[in-house]
């Protein structure tokens, strides 16, 4: 077994209770590229976590388990420990200091330095650096990773592609480094920057480095990685090795659960085809930075409730955001057959839509405000509800406001001490069924709904999609439901739409099977098609 | 005990000593046998002097800008209106009223101005309204070097420019204290001047409940959420400071009435920092704000600054340690307020 | 790194470059015309003018180049400068009370200050730490609450707590410092009148040194440029010198080499230190804090250091500013001590996140041209002084708010821009 750089033995993490991690083994040698597949929320980010000792580990009571790094048990307390060790990272966002040289930013807070007159009586800190073995250094790290730019050159400025490997050379740089942690490397590249960065990884594994690779991109797994875990929910589903699996079993493979359908199958498939379009969406593009949409050409029925799934950073987040008016964006939308305006927030509030914001303590509360506040203000601001006209003053109505606070906590089954209390001190739950009240307040036509789900706990969880079929059932009202948890989309929609790279993948039935599923998210439905074709 | 610390993380350890302190200093003048009634008449005046200036504090923070430290845009703006009262030779309520009449549109209009900026600059609009408002105050010391005023009360009577302090005692000095006042045994309460702040704060808590002052809230609370329900974030800004400027413009000539002079030139440029001191020590934040905080806050300081000087006259009979009261406490409740500000969000 | 060498073909280039130029230097530029028209206008001679400003750049620089390192460790415009004054100002009140005289007092002044600014630095970068995004206003209030503890201490406690009989710096009720001390008996000029030279004698010797430096450059590089350069640096100070055999006002007017050679290793040192690893750090948190962060810098530490640094520097500053006015005034003389400075560094172009010794050394010498020429030229203008003198005061603010509000609206700017990306 000695020959493992690191062998992670039954990896168990609880947060607050609620598992998400559930006795994970991994395994690298030496040289080897290990790839870890998985969605969002399967646990991939955590095991790192775990990996690099992150505080936000230790601070929340630690883990189960084993880690023995170069076959020796240890434990790995912080960041620092695990860099002692030779463990590295390359980061998913850039950490480069943008008005530094190439070289400055490789060897950040690992400068060469030379002794000076004063450093002698003032200690090391004041060292002159030596910056012409800092250049040579890099030099050789750059050349490794097979970049040619000049080790001089200033960061600012420098395309995304070349950050990428700026980050490689600098993990490579540090001498002892012996594995290296790529997380979803290739998510900002282009196709043939990502092609040159598996090259490089597997230089780097042939230099004997082990290489634990993160991706959701099923095709660069099949071409780099020797081994592949994957994971989901917080278990180990299945540990191949390359060659014993192609694309479609590992889209299975991550996707695969069963489904909880909680509308009635006959109800919800019926003449789906007669249902009139109340909104169409036509060539949207949304600047929304990190889930930026590009071009979606989209029908929604009246009635309906769709749901749009897709891995972060897809997009997906970005088309309710857009319509709504909360990021730049450009297109044609007719809803009710008119034209709709974007870019104004105020007028799709008027025009009937509602929004539920993906960003519940950022954007959908005012945290320090009472709930009765929080329920009737948008409402106050877009219809002039809830508001006495005293001669030239307007004024709260709060014999009105009480009342209808109580109505929706009654309704939505809100669980609070009554509806003065500070949003603040509910839970996630009860938050999030504010939102909705505010959101119903309106009476809008269409609800749109993002992460409804997001950090709430299970139970909570399935009252909330309870909500959105009560509602979609007996107010017949439209729900657009975005949500990155595969299961919940299919439990209530009617059409899932799956955005990947900022496009429509394809548009599927919550009974389609796994592997079109897995292959969507992954975005290589069309691949294959192609392919078969 | 429990309920101790829980008092402790609701008034913040800063408030907790100066409260300490007002109690200490309270003991103390009992104890050396102070005129308590003369220090409380005192007070009560004191509050009443300035307290629409700490009210104007209330819509910068509640709109999401923060301690408003360019009152002293709005301080000038009144003074303006006070000179023009002066010039035009008014006496009495009338003086008063014509001098808050020409100053609220002039400050409504510079506090527009001055809007527009803070909104530029959002994440510093403290430290960049802090120096517009030393520029402005320095600027019009040449402004009162030029402008043209003819009455002999404002003119030097030789050379340029405007005097340094215009006396009121002829023309509406104390109209507002000694309007319907009166005395509870030896405390004299000055019933038009508290009766005014009452007004204003009346004013200012329907307003809060208007829509313009729930959006208000809802853009100071959070904008992004505000942004989403469809208000404009950066409107509710402008009115928050355009009330404030007009506020700070009010507050100084209820200042001036009661205290007998306009003082010109540099002594607005510190009239803003009591006037945030007294509303953060009357529990407010730099987020939050309402109306109680600002009595309590004003009450509270003014108390202790009354205290202070009589009391160290009893101890060291020498040295002003009033002032120097003045000075650790205003500017340590600041500073309190501001490593709240920081730390707040990594508690979250 | 060899200069792209201009011909014909590139004159639009160059125009492009000379604009780049005025507009990067824009604040300064505008400063200097103001300069030159007022200089016109206040009609004074050259040499009251020149006389002024040796003594004042002497004086003024060294706090102005303690701004420095914290800017460059993001903490922007330390207003705590004035915190190493009051620090300054009670190594002085004790150096006073024991009548030291001279060099030898000053140097026990360095010695008393030094600690306590320290303590005081670490004060202060503990607190900024706490209100980060805020430093500025942070650092402006804690400068005024500590000038309430010095008053308290100077104007209460001497006498009643902290025992202290002298009848010349003690005010007669044997409670609290007076307003104003006298420091003819104690470390006036002490450093000024160390070694004093001429002006025409000291520009010629700056002179020469170019030259050498030039012409070492030109040994090492081989460049035409720096031969040329250097040529002309000889001829300008063999004119300096053959001034001094005439009589000319250049030669009236004595610079004090000991403060100005002091001032020149604070720029060497502020340089040096760029050069380090501490420097490094401290350019790193200056960019970004989070990154730093990441890279295994402790960021909050690095962050201390730097006010720490800053404060010291402050208070020999204010010493040697004091030395030189040679009376203190109690209660005020650090009042005002971190704004003119500040006023100054950005008078010479510097910002919020950017500042150097040479925007040091030419905001000082704007600012104080203006500074001596104010009065009279409103004086001229409006026929009254007292304009000139409210226009300096309104500069001072003016240009802090005016570079504040232009720093934090370039930030907003590209904020939004980065979002639309």
């Amino acid at each position: 077994m000695s020959e493992s750089i690191l062998e992670m033995k039954d990896i168990e993490k609880e947060y607050f209770g609620n598992k998400v991690l559930k006795g994970i083994n991994i395994n690298v040698k030496p040289g080897e590229i290990h790839a870890i597949v998985g969605e969002n929320g399967a646990g991939k980010s955590t095991l790192m976590n775990i990996l690099f000792g992150m505080p936000v580990i230790h601070s929340t009571g630690g883990f189960k388990g084993e880690i023995y790094f170069n076959g020796k048990k240890t434990e790995i307390k912080c960041p620092k420990d695990a860099m002692n060790l030779g463990i590295g990272m390359v980061h998913q966002e850039f950490m480069l200091l943008p008005s530094f040289t190439i070289t400055e930013n490789i060897k950040l807070n690992r400068e060469k330095t030379k002794n000076n007159f004063l450093s002698k009586i003032m200690g090391e800190k004041v060292k002159t650096l030596d910056m012409k073995a800092m250049g040579a250094d890099s030099r050789k790290s750059l050349d490794k990773v097979g970049m040619t730019i000049d080790e001089w050159a200033m960061v600012e400025g420098l395309p995304v592609g070349y950050m990428q490997f700026i980050e490689i050379a600098r993990e490579i740089d540090k001498s002892n480094i012996k594995l290296l942690v790529f997380d979803e490397p290739t998510a900002v590249l282009t196709e043939s920057e990502a092609e040159h960065l598996i090259d490089c990884m597997k230089k780097l594994a042939e230099e004997g480095i082990g290489i634990i690779f993160i991706t959701h991109r099923l095709d660069e797994v099949m071409m780099a990685a020797d081994s592949i875990t994957v994971l989901r929910d917080g278990e180990m589903v299945a540990n191949k090795k390359r060659g014993e699996t192609n694309v479609v079993e590992l889209a299975e493979l991550m996707v695969g659960r069963k489904i909880e359908r909680l509308v009635n199958k006959n109800e919800s498939a019926e003449n789906e085809e007669q249902k009139e379009t109340i909104m169409e969406i036509k060539n949207l593009k949304v600047l929304m930075p990190g889930e930026e949409v590009k071009d979606v050409s989209l029908n929604i029925k009246r009635g309906e409730i769709l749901g749009i799934g897709g891995l972060a950073g897809q997009g997906k987040i970005g088309i309710a955001n857009g319509i709504m008016g909360l990021y730049e964006s450009k297109g044609e939308v007719l809803f009710k057959g008119k034209a709709f305006k974007l870019n104004n927030t105020s007028e799709a509030l008027k025009s009937g839509l509602a929004f539920v914001s993906e960003d519940r303590r950022g954007v959908g509360l005012l945290l320090d405000k009472s709930m009765e506040l929080n329920i009737v203000i948008s409402s106050m601001q877009i219809k002039n509800e809830y508001l006495k006209k005293i001669g030239f003053f307007t004024q709260m109505d709060s014999k009105n406001i009480r009342k209808h606070a109580l109505k929706m906590i009654n309704e939505l089954d809100i669980r609070c001490r009554g509806p003065q209390q500070k949003v603040r001190q509910l839970s996630g739950g009860n938050q999030q069924k504010i939102c909705i009240a505010r959101a119903l307040t309106l009476k809008p036509e269409i609800l749109f709904v993002s992460e409804p789900t997001r950090g709430i706990d299970i139970g909570a969880k399935k009252l909330i999609l309870d909500l959105l079929v009560k509602l979609n059932k007996e107010q017949g009202m439209t729900i657009v439901m975005t949500s990155s948890e595969l299961s919940e989309l299919r439990a209530i929609s009617d059409r899932i739409v799956i955005i990947s790279k900022g496009k429509i993948e394809g548009i599927l039935k919550p009974d389609d099977s796994d592997a079109d599923f897995g292959l969507m998210m992954a975005g290589h439905y069309h691949k294959i098609q192609k392919e078969e074709l | 005990m429990k309920k101790f610390n829980k008092l402790l993380n609701r008034l913040g350890i800063a408030r907790i000593i100066i409260i300490l302190f007002f109690i200490a200093l309270c003991i103390l003048a009992v104890v050396i046998k102070l005129p308590i009634s003369m220090l409380l008449s005192e007070t009560i005046m004191r509050t009443g002097m300035y307290g629409i200036l700490v009210l104007a504090m209330v819509p910068g923070i509640i709109s999401g800008t923060g301690l408003n430290f360019g009152i002293p845009i709005g301080i000038i703006c009144g003074l303006v209106g006070g000179l023009y009262s002066i010039e035009f030779n008014l006496n009495g309520f009338t003086g008063f009223f014509t001098a808050v009449a020409i100053s609220i549109p002039l400050a409504a209009a510079i506090g527009y101005g001055y809007g527009l900026l803070i909104n530029k600059v959002k994440g510093s609009e403290m430290m960049v309204g802090t120096y517009m408002g030393f520029s402005a105050v320095s600027l019009m010391c040449i402004g009162w070097l030029l402008i043209p005023f003819n009455s002999p009360a404002i003119k030097w009577p030789i050379g340029k420019g405007v005097r340094v302090t215009i006396s009121l005692s002829e023309r509406y000095a104390k109209v507002l204290n000694n309007f319907m006042n009166f005395k509870i045994g030896e405390v004299e309460i000055p019933t038009g001047l508290i009766l005014f702040l009452f007004i204003n704060c009346l004013f200012m808590w329907i307003f809060l409940r208007s829509k313009s002052g729930v959006t208000m809230k809802a853009a100071g609370d959070n904008p992004k959420f505000a942004e989403a329900s469809g208000i404009n974030v950066d409107k509710c800004r402008l009115r928050g400071i355009i009330l404030s400027t007009v506020l700070g413009a009010v507050g100084i000539i209820v200042y001036a009435q009661s205290y007998g002079f306009y003082q010109l030139y540099q002594s607005p440029m510190m009239m803003g920092f009591p006037a945030v001191a007294s509303i953060l020590i009357g529990g407010a934040s730099t987020n939050d704000a309402k109306i109680s905080h600002v009595l309590v806050g004003t009450f509270l300081f003014q108390g202790l600054l009354v205290m202070a000087l009589p009391i160290t006259n009893e101890i060291v009979k020498e040295g002003d340690l009033s002032e120097i009261v003045r000075i650790i406490v205003s500017n340590g409740i600041i500073l309190y307020a501001l490593t709240k500000a920081g730390g707040g969000e990594e508690c979250e | 790194m060899s200069k792209t060498k201009i011909s014909v073909n590139k004159k639009s280039e160059m125009a492009a470059k000379i604009n780049k130029i005025l507009f990067d230097n824009m604040v300064t530029i505008l400063f200097i015309v103001l300069c030159i028209i007022e200089i016109i206008l206040s009609g004074q001679s050259a040499y009251f003018i020149l006389n002024e400003l040796v003594a004042r750049i002497a004086r003024n620089s060294f706090l102005v180049l303690s701004l420095i390192i914290p800017v460059i460790a993001g903490m922007g415009l330390n207003f705590g400068i004035v915190i190493g004054a009051m620090a300054a100002q009670a190594a002085i009140i004790a150096v006073a009370h024991w009548q030291i005289k001279g060099i030898l007092g000053f140097l026990l002044c360095i010695l008393l200050s030094t600690p306590l600014a320290i303590l005081l630095g670490y004060i202060t970068g503990k607190l900024l730490n706490k209100t980060k995004g805020q430093e500025m206003i942070a650092s402006m209030i804690f400068g005024f609450f500590a000038n309430g503890i010095y008053q308290l201490i100077f104007l209460l406690l001497i006498g009643t707590i902290i025992p202290m009989k002298d009848p010349v710096i003690v005010l007669s009720s044997g409670v609290g410092i007076k307003n104003t001390i006298d420091l003819s008996g104690s470390i006036k000029y002490s450093l000024d009148n160390l070694i004093k030279l001429p002006l025409s004698i000291t520009l010629a010797i700056i002179c020469f040194g170019f030259m050498v430096y030039y012409l070492w450059k030109y040994i090492k590089k081989r460049e035409k440029k720096n031969l040329f350069v250097s040529l002309l640096f000889i001829i300008a100070g063999g004119c300096f010198a053959v001034i001094y055999n005439y009589e000319f006002m250049l030669n009236k007017i004595n610079v004090p080499i000991a403060t100005m050679l002091l001032i020149l290793a604070l720029c060497f040192f502020n340089n040096f230190i760029c050069s380090t690893k501490l420097g490094q750090n401290f350019k790193a948190v200056g960019q970004n804090m989070h990154i730093a962060g990441v890279s295994g810098i402790n960021v909050d530490k690095v962050r201390v250091n730097a006010i720490i640094i800053s404060t010291v520097l402050a208070a020999w500053g204010q010493l040697i500013f004091l030395q030189n006015i040679g009376t203190l005034n109690t209660y005020g003389s650090h009042e005002q001590v971190g704004m003119f400075a500040i006023a100054s560094l950005l008078i010479g172009g510097a910002t919020v996140t950017n500042a150097d010794n040479k925007q040091a050394i030419i905001g000082t010498i704007l600012f104080h041209t203006m500074f001596i020429v104010s009065p009279m030229a409103g004086k001229n203008l409006f026929g009254n002084a007292q304009i000139g003198e409210y226009f300096r005061v309104f500069v001072v603010y003016g240009v802090i708010g005016v570079s504040l509000g232009l720093h934090a609206w370039k930030n907003q700017y590209e904020k939004n821009k980065l979002m639309k990306q």
